[in-house]
């Protein structure tokens, strides 16, 4: 099959990112940085994601057609938090929670 | 296995649309994993809008060490199933065996360790329900937290033991010789899975594990 091999180079490369991503988010998890913990957090754990997609996973290799499927996925993940949030985060006025 | 090799289902044109097909209907069951997950990281933000000093002092009751190590076993596993797949790509049998033999392995191992942090949380009593045994102040926001952190590691365990499952099976398969350069098909499908419950456990970590080092 047409199948792309991607060379073992690449995957030990990927891997080598990874683990360094995930001993930078446990140091950046030990400095008071505020609200932007989180975001820091959130952004590192994306990269992370993103490189286990498209390389792991093989999506830089895929059809265009697979491209949309994975995209739709996230943004409906998107949509939901978002939508769940504007809801939650404008009620306080009303004392409803709490 | 060349036999098979020349043979696709009538309604497709050649081999290579059978395989795109098979990886985009893998990829839509595998947004839908999203989506189901989607419910519980919702919750999760809700929730710690609500309370986000309780979640900080909650996350402390979660063994940062244990959590980072089992990061790195997951990792390590996700990059011997992309070996695996490497292999089978390749036609190279006893290899393709022995990374999947190696993914098991370390997918047991992420579950061993996760068993050891779960009874801990038993024997201090930190399982949200009638014997939760933590009376702080912001008692009823932990049990939230803690109800989530079990619900979350929870669904994704049990993701870990039906993967571990599907690659038991590869691995018979794979010994019975099933498996060539020209149908990989199966091998690759369980490698996406297996790297979808992977991306999980890196949201899972920093948002259960990490949000309360700092303090």
């Amino acid at each position: 099959m047409s199948e792309h091999v991607v060379p073992v180079r690449i995957y030990f490369i990927i891997f080598a990112t990874l683990l360094a991503l995930t001993a930078l988010t446990v140091i950046v998890s030990g400095i008071d940085l505020g609200r932007l913990n989180t975001v820091v957090a959130l952004a590192i754990a994306v990269t992370k994601a993103v490189l286990v997609i498209l390389y792991f996973m093989h999506l830089r290799y895929s059809t265009g057609l697979t491209w949309l499927v994975v995209s739709s996925g996230f943004v409906w993940l998107g949509i939901l938090i978002l939508f769940t949030m504007t809801d939650m985060l404008t009620r306080s006025w009303m004392m409803l929670t709490r | 296995m060349s036999e098979r090799s020349a043979a696709f289902a009538h309604q497709f044109d050649d081999a290579e649309q059978q395989h795109d097909a098979s990886t985009l209907g893998m990829w839509v069951f595998l947004v839908t994993e999203i989506m189901f997950f989607a419910g519980m990281f919702t919750v999760y933000v809700a929730y710690r809008s609500l309370y986000p000093e309780a979640f900080v002092h909650a996350s402390h009751h979660l063994d940062v060490l244990l959590g980072g190590i089992n990061t790195t076993v997951l990792i390590t596993s996700s990059l011997t199933m992309a070996l695996a797949v490497h292999a089978a790509q390749l036609g190279r049998r006893r290899p393709l065996i022995i990374f999947l033999l190696l993914t098991i392995v370390l997918g047991s191992t992420f579950l061993v360790i996760k068993s050891f942090e779960y009874a801990h949380k038993f024997h201090e009593g930190l399982v949200p329900g009638p014997w939760f045994s933590y009376h702080g102040p912001d008692a009823g926001g932990q049990q939230l937290f803690l109800s989530i952190y079990f619900a979350m590691t929870g669904v994704h365990a049990a993701h870990m033991v039906i993967g571990i499952v599907i690659l038991s099976i590869l691995v018979w398969q794979a010994r019975r010789g099933r498996y060539g350069t020209s149908y990989y098909t199966p091998v690759e499908l369980s490698g996406l899975y297996w790297h979808f419950v992977d991306i999980v456990w890196i949201f899972l970590f920093p948002l259960l594990y990490l949000i309360g080092r700092h303090t």
